[in-house]
C-alpha cells in the first residue's frame, strides 16, 4: 500500500476547498497551459487575488509555474491530485465494503429480535 | 481538509446498528475488506476506552485498526480516533485519524452517516463542504486512473 503523507494531503484538500481555485484548475485542464494573465481574464476579481490563488495551488502541488521572459506560464500537475484520489478511493472502498457488511449483520440481528418478538 | 462521507440506510432500528457497531461480537462480523476476516476485536466502550481491530490479507499482511473512543451518546453517535498500522507500520505517516458515526431513527430503520476525517484540525473540517469530489474526479480523469492502495 502506499503511504500518504497527511499534511500534504490536507494541503492539497484545503487548496480544493475554494471554488475560485477549482475553475482555474478545470480550466488548466481543458487548456493545458495559460499565461497568469490569460488564467485571471475570465474571472471577476483582480490579479493580485489571482496569483494567491496560485500561490495555494502550486504549494499544494496542483500546478506548475515558469518564467520565460516577462511571461510566467502555469500548467496543471496530475500527481498530487491522483495522491489525493488514492486516498479517497482507498476509504472509500474500506468503508463502503465493511458498511455493507454491517448491513447486512444489523439486519439479520433485526430479524432475530422480531421473531423473538423484542 | 481530508474526509469523506458515507450515508447508509440500514433495515434496523438503531439500537441494534448501534450495538453492531460497537461491540467486539459486532465488529468482528463487519470490519475491513470484504472477504478477509477479522482475527480479534477488542473494545472497550466508554470514553477513553480503546478499541483494537486486526485482520489479514491475502497478501499476507497484518492490518490493525485501533483508537480510542471519543465520545459516545447511546444510540446516536459514536466517534473514534483511529490509526491504521500494516505489519506493525503506521499506514499514515504521523497521522492519526478520526472516524465519526451517526445513527438517525428512519421509518425503515436507521440512517447511518459515516464521517472519516484524516487530519488534526477539525474545525476546518466542519467548516468545508464535500462539495468538490465531482471536480476532483472529473480532473482526476483525464490523468488515467488515481494509484490504488
Amino acid at each position: 500500500m502506499v503511504n500518504y503523507r497527511t499534511p500534504h494531503l490536507d494541503r492539497i484538500f484545503s487548496a480544493l476547498g475554494d471554488p475560485t481555485r477549482r475553475a482555474i484548475l478545470a480550466r488548466l485542464e481543458r487548456e493545458d497551459s495559460l499565461s497568469v494573465s490569460a488564467l485571471a481574464e475570465p474571472f471577476a476579481i483582480k490579479l493580485p487575488a489571482v496569483m494567491k490563488h496560485l500561490d495555494v495551488l502550486s504549494e499544494a502541488g496542483l500546478i506548475h509555474r515558469s518564467k520565460n521572459g516577462r511571461t510566467v506560464t502555469v500548467e496543471i500537475s496530475p500527481d498530487p491530485l491522483k495522491e489525493a484520489m488514492g486516498w479517497l478511493r482507498r476509504y472509500d472502498r474500506f468503508w463502503s465494503s465493511s458498511l455493507d457488511r454491517l448491513a447486512k449483520y444489523a439486519e439479520s440481528k433485526e430479524a432475530e429480535a422480531r421473531r423473538k418478538g423484542r | 481538509m481530508t474526509s469523506m462521507t458515507i450515508v447508509r440506510r440500514i433495515a434496523a432500528r438503531p439500537a441494534i446498528v448501534f450495538e453492531a457497531l460497537s461491540t467486539e461480537e459486532g465488529m468482528t462480523s463487519w470490519w475491513g475488506p470484504a472477504d478477509v476476516p477479522v482475527l480479534v476485536a477488542k473494545a472497550d466502550l466508554h470514553v477513553g476506552g480503546r478499541f483494537q481491530v486486526r485482520f489479514r490479507t491475502a497478501d499476507g499482511l497484518e492490518h490493525v485498526c485501533a483508537g480510542e473512543f471519543l465520545e459516545i451518546v447511546r444510540p446516536e453517535r459514536i466517534v473514534m480516533s483511529w490509526q491504521w498500522t500494516v505489519n506493525g507500520a503506521p499506514e499514515e505517516q504521523e497521522s492519526i485519524s478520526r472516524v465519526e458515526l451517526h445513527l438517525r431513527a428512519i421509518d425503515t430503520g436507521t440512517e447511518l452517516t459515516l464521517v472519516h476525517a484524516a487530519l488534526r484540525d477539525d474545525a476546518s473540517a466542519r467548516s468545508h463542504e464535500w462539495g468538490w469530489s465531482g471536480a476532483l474526479d472529473k480532473l482526476t480523469r483525464k490523468f488515467g486512473e488515481a494509484r490504488t492502495a
